[in-house]
């Protein structure tokens, strides 16, 4: 099984990620589960979710402590949360940042990668809403999840036009950070 | 089993509160009446959403002010003969409190969905059992489920039992708030020609009808009150085959059984036995797993229905165990034990066994219940196995520094 926990601020899409994440998981052949940080939903307040992702159904129903990945929207919650908090030391942090992962000084053994993510929702979808962006990037730097299974998670969500622009950033997200791993 | 994997093609990601209006609304209501609250919020936006959108045929929902109109207002629809539903949690099912009495008394088959959580003070949306536990004594059917798919599925389960001619009570379907209620996971969604195969229409007996004038529930003297308290525990008793019936029938229709009134997990030749209700028990799964893995006999019982409480049953299903360890969400303040453990006990005694039984209140206002912890009680219930009771009931995870 894989544990995700996502970090944002309310308003960001958490959440919604976190459900997106677990229906491409789904689509993929896999079981899933998704849920927030129960109750504390308040805008530009730090929030998390969370997804797990596994071969068989999933029975356990506790919080996520020792996360697989993690993924941060929003830089300025490094400031004020410890977003590594209980990664694995093989995990994947994942970091919506134009900085490079070497200047950003985590105190963690796992791996932290960055993506500009803001940048690539700016260019395509017109607005800094990252939050699909991000689990674009989540596909290519993990392999957990078919990045064509997220757009289409994505597209069924947002109809139209909205949901195809979202699709095409995350593809661009999915191929930038693929570019950074090889 | 209860996540059938051979419905893996007919499942969809959706969210738990979705998934219980969704049954709801398959199971043909005809009044609706609540009130929201969190976390049973979603549940009413969604059954609002549907009727908004025409798809609960013959159906009224009714607006009100509380909780207490709510419940009030389906036990007059109940009386003129139509199928209720309704919804709440906490707080909001407190207020209902004194007519969920008029509802049992007056043996109306409404059925509620309680997204189960905390009682204040101090305010806590989170989840406990605390509040349907405290109705344990309304004469209302209380069913605990243990998943998102078990929360639907309860629902055409307990209308049915609820509506038979020799039951006759209302009937609390009950889910973990938040745990359950706000989780999104693959689900079947119930089909409409299978619930309506397995849920006949209601058909009442008695109906508030001008042109055949009839009271309920108006007035008892001391000659005849006690019979209808008599006629209620009957009810319940003969409720106990029935929801047995009711989930067999549910599984040869639908092919997924979540147990009737318990249900074992790994418990055939198991020492230790860990019995507890809802949610927690996926996680306590888990860790027999790994229990089970390592050459250790733990086993799990599962108690869905707690009202009818099935003293035989459990009775069968523990005698032979070194050791059971109860894990109450809840806590009769003053005895230090919460609600399964008095009562296991209690149809214990007079069981010709002797087995220790110890009892642990966890999750307290939502208090998360971690893998660890779960393993820290089995290896406390291998230690009474062996050298006896030391604390019978404690709570769990107290955090000393705070004290």
């Amino acid at each position: 099984m894989k544990e995700i926990r996502i970090h944002g601020r309310g308003g960001q899409g958490s959440v919604t990620a976190a459900e997106l994440l677990s229906a491409a998981a789904f689509a993929d052949g896999k079981f899933s589960q998704a849920f927030p940080a129960f109750g504390v939903e308040r805008r530009g307040a730090p929030v998390q979710a969370f997804t797990r992702i596994s071969d068989i159904p999933i029975r356990l129903r506790s919080q996520i402590y020792t996360p697989d990945y993690v993924i941060v929207q929003d830089a300025t919650l490094l400031e004020t949360v410890d977003v590594a908090s209980g990664i694995k030391d093989d995990g994947i942090i994942i970091i919506n940042t134009k900085e490079a992962s070497e200047n950003l000084k985590l105190d963690t053994k796992a791996k932290v990668m960055t993506v500009d993510a803001t940048r690539v929702a700016m260019e395509i979808i017109g607005r800094p809403i990252v939050n699909t962006v991000l689990l674009g990037a989540f596909a290519g730097a993990t392999g957990e999840v078919e990045v064509e299974s997220i757009k289409e998670a994505v597209k069924e969500r947002f109809s139209g036009k909205v949901g195809v622009k979202n699709a095409e950033a995350i593809q661009e997200a999915y191929e930038r950070i693929k570019r950074k791993i090889a | 089993m209860a996540v059938n994997i051979e419905d893996k093609g007919k499942m969809v990601v959706e969210e738990g509160s979705y998934a219980v209006a969704h049954a709801a609304k398959i199971c043909r209501p005809n009044v609706i009446s609540a009130y929201p609250i969190t976390p049973q919020t979603h549940i009413v936006e969604d059954l609002s959403q549907f009727i908004a959108d025409g798809e609960i045929p013959n159906c009224e929902y009714i607006n009100v002010e509380s909780e207490f109109s709510a419940i009030s207002a389906l036990v007059g629809a109940s009386a003129v003969g139509a199928r209720t539903y309704s919804a709440t949690t906490s707080q909001g099912l407190a207020l209902m409190h004194e007519v969920l009495f008029n509802a049992a008394g007056m043996r109306l088959p409404i059925i509620m969905t309680v997204a189960n959580r905390a009682l204040g003070a101090p305010i806590n949306i989170w989840n406990d059992h605390q509040d349907s536990i405290s109705q344990r004594d309304t004469g209302w059917l209380q069913l605990y489920a243990e998943d998102l798919q078990e929360s639907a599925d309860m629902l055409p389960q307990i209308f049915k039992v609820a509506e038979d001619k020799d039951i006759r009570l209302p009937g609390m379907a009950c889910m973990d708030g938040f745990i359950l209620s706000h989780v999104y996971e693959p689900l079947v969604l119930l089909e409409q020609d299978l619930t309506d195969e397995f849920l006949p229409a209601y058909e009442p007996e008695h109906v508030l009808d001008p042109k055949n004038p009839m009271s309920f529930g108006a007035f008892a003297a001391p000659d005849t009150y006690e019979e209808f308290r008599y006629l209620q525990e009957q009810a319940m008793q003969k409720a106990l085959p029935k929801i047995e019936a009711a989930a067999k029938e549910f599984g040869e229709i639908f092919g997924r059984f979540h147990g009737g009134l318990i249900d074992e997990y790994r418990t055939d030749d198991a020492e230790v036995i860990l019995m507890s209700m809802g949610s927690i028990l996926g996680t306590i799964k888990d860790v027999v797993d790994e229990y089970r893995a390592r050459g250790e006999k733990v086993g799990v019982l599962k108690v869905r229905s707690f009202r009818p409480f099935p003293k035989e049953q459990i009775r069968k299903a523990i005698k032979d165990a070194a050791v059971v360890a109860v894990l109450d969400k809840n806590i009769s303040i003053g005895t230090n034990e919460g609600a399964l453990f008095t009562e296991t006990k209690s149809c214990m005694y007079n069981a010709r066994c002797d087995i220790p039984i110890i009892g642990y209140t966890i999750g307290h206002g939502g208090r998360d219940i971690r893998m660890e912890t779960i393993a820290k009680i089995i290896e406390e219930a291998k230690g009474v196995a062996t050298s006896g009771i030391k604390t019978e009931s404690q709570f769990v995870d107290v955090r000393e520094e705070l004290l």
